[in-house]
């Protein structure tokens, strides 16, 4: 029972982070309807902008501390929105109008990118993230074991989700949005800027993957220019089974593939644990490929 | 471009006496330049298959590696129940043992072709993608084949006439299957599926067709990788290596089996061109006058931006000399 306890904290951790990275693959779907395969790298970025960001914060504000932690995180947000921007308005949207399997591709292209580039300025072996927040023992709960670690994950989680509901659902962009969401032709002649939506919502989601980064790299210490690959891919997973498009569907799946993936680790083999996210896709693209909140798409001619 | 079929026949008798003769003389070839020659062969048949699901039909593998990967371990099964054999029996054997390896690729292909009756596009492309990863992590853990550690081939039986034999048998099946009345089909779904079911096009069946048919294929040319490196692992069979194969459909030209073959040479070229470039920069003076040391280092920066931005200028793909008539 205890170890079952602990497996789902860590679980739920893990599911957290593969969370965030799913609400950028989602919002970026609810309004383009593509598949942005860079953002998994974007999420590596994320994680690199933190590792060399901290021996410079650190010469001003001492690390480990609250503070430091919060300007490295700030910091690499802002630094990644700006990238997303910039992967959006170079590689994706002189493409707009053209089939989707081009800008699928591109998509690939700029993934491929990003990691090649990534082991050539960085290097390609591991780095070690450097300790940005300062740990408290670690609490035995019911004899659980529970990191410091993993509370702030969750309270950091939490607190951005909590943050894009707000933008999504109460600023005037955010119902830009959603307008250009459900209709993009009809959002324009009601005279929403489509292009600054579009741009806007690949700086959110890019932000949400740079704090996975981070928070990634704070709970598995251990950074490569390829690490974005499989949270990606499983993110994307995330977003499939909560419904794409769909942000609470994509905290959700987060959160189901997170679980499941480290009990399946800790109960069945851990070398399977990277195959059970794709057996679960294929599952619900079985039974339900709307996935578990999304709506029915009625196909038009 | 499509390749004339006229002569289909003739040619393709052509090339498998030519592919029989020049195996006579691979004694002669340099062993180094042998080997590049059959991962030509084999990349060929990789491309123009992916080709038929890619190009012709429209859909979106990645997964073709694990289709290959299918086919390299159940052939290197095979045929390391067999001890030495005489060249005859070996060539029977060989034969069996890459058939076994393609139908149960396509076995696997039909097992991939089933969901995604109800998918498209970016879905496709990721279920393709992740039924190929499972297949990675099940090799990874069937202890009989080694695990991760890898598998080794007894057997080095690949060789010029396999290699561009049943590349031009592929070649030969694919292009005379998309110019037959049945074929046509294939081309309708990617032009327009919903037109075609209108028409009474079965769109379900000619999509897992296509994935039958090119799995098989992928299945053969991984029985013949296996038999050319004689050690085969789980990771050599990763998504990457399935977007290597993508790229050379992309660059060939989707549904332009000549570009396609073209492409498969040129990428697989590439690489050793570029370390032939690296190596030449150890000779003393050289990287003086031409400082070209930076394209070793950058080759796959500078792959990928090619790719980034052949989609931006030339979709179509590079060898796309004419437009297909409509």
């Amino acid at each position: 029972m205890t170890e079952l306890l602990q497996q789902l904290i860590n679980g739920l951790a893990l599911g957290s982070i593969l969370a965030l990275i799913a609400l950028g693959y989602t919002m970026v779907y609810g309004i383009l309807r593509f598949i942005n395969f860079a953002h998994g790298d974007v999420f590596m970025l994320g994680a690199f902008a933190g590792f060399y960001l901290a021996p410079k914060i650190a010469t001003f504000v001492p690390l480990p501390s609250v503070a430091g932690a919060l300007i490295i995180f700030g910091l690499s947000m802002v630094i990644c929105a700006a990238l997303g921007v910039l992967i959006e308005r170079l590689a994706y949207k002189p493409l707009r109008k053209r089939p989707k399997l081009t800008v699928l591709i591109t998509a690939i292209g700029v993934s491929l990118f990003l990691e090649y580039a990534g082991q050539f300025f960085f290097g390609a072996s591991n780095k070690k993230f450097p300790d940005i927040l300062p740990t408290w023992p670690v609490t035995k709960v019911l004899s659980l074991s529970v990191n410091s670690n993993q509370l702030i994950v969750l309270a950091v989680t939490l607190l951005l989700l909590l943050g894009l509901r707000f933008i999504v659902m109460k600023t005037r962009m955010g119902r830009a949005m959603r307008a250009v969401s459900f209709n993009p032709e009809a959002a324009a002649l009601m005279g929403v800027n489509t292009d600054v939506v579009i741009s806007f919502t690949f700086a959110l989601g890019s932000a949400l993957a740079a704090a996975a980064g981070i928070l990634y790299a704070i709970n598995y210490p251990s950074i490569d220019p390829l690490m974005g690959i499989m949270p990606g891919l499983k993110a994307f997973v995330a977003a499939v089974l909560g419904g794409i498009g769909n942000l609470p569907g994509a905290a959700l799946g987060g959160i189901i593939i997170g679980v499941t993936e480290t009990l399946v680790s800790g109960y069945i083999s851990s070398t399977y644990r990277d195959a059970i996210a794709f057996a679960i896709l294929i599952v619900i693209l079985l039974v339900k490929p709307s996935g578990l909140l999304g709506k029915k798409e009625v196909e038009k001619v | 471009m499509n390749l004339n079929l006229r002569h289909a026949k003739t040619g393709l008798l052509g090339a498998l006496a030519l592919c029989f003769l020049v195996t006579l003389f691979s004694k002669f070839i340099n062993p180094y330049w042998l080997y590049i020659l059959y991962d030509i062969g084999i990349n060929i048949i990789l491309a123009v298959s992916l080709n038929l699901i890619n190009g012709y039909t429209g859909q979106f593998s990645l997964g073709h590696a694990g289709f290959m990967a299918v086919g390299a371990y159940t052939a290197g099964v095979i045929t390391n129940q067999f001890g030495q054999l005489n060249a005859f029996a070996s060539g029977g054997v060989f034969l069996g043992a890459l058939l076994a390896g393609g139908l149960m690729a396509a076995v696997a292909g039909l097992l991939v072709g089933i969901p995604t009756l109800r998918l498209k596009g970016d879905y496709l492309a990721i279920v393709t993608l992740g039924f190929g990863e499972i297949i990675r992590v099940i090799l990874q853990n069937v202890d009989s084949v080694g695990g991760a550690r890898g598998y080794s081939v007894m057997h080095g039986w690949t060789n010029f006439f396999w290699t561009f034999g049943l590349a031009a048998v592929t070649v030969y099946v694919i292009a005379s299957l998309v110019n037959s009345t049945y074929g046509r089909g294939f081309i309708a779904v990617h032009d327009d599926e919903i037109a075609a079911e209108a028409m009474g096009i079965n769109t379900t069946k000619y999509k897992v067709s296509a994935f039958v048919i090119g799995a098989f294929f992928a299945g053969i040319a991984g029985g013949l990788y296996a038999h050319s490196k004689q050690y085969i692992t789980p990771g050599g069979f990763g998504f990457m290596q399935s977007i290597a194969f993508v790229v050379m459909v992309i660059l060939g030209g989707m549904g332009n089996t000549v570009g396609v073959i073209l492409a498969a040479i040129l990428l697989t070229l590439l690489p050793e061109g570029l370390r032939f470039l690296a190596g030449v920069q150890q000779i003393p003076g050289v990287a003086k006058m031409y400082p070209l040391s930076w394209v070793g280092d950058t080759r796959m920066i500078i792959y990928s931006l090619l790719l980034i931005v052949l989609m931006l200028t030339r979709p179509q793909g590079l060898f796309a000399f004419k437009k297909r008539q409509r």
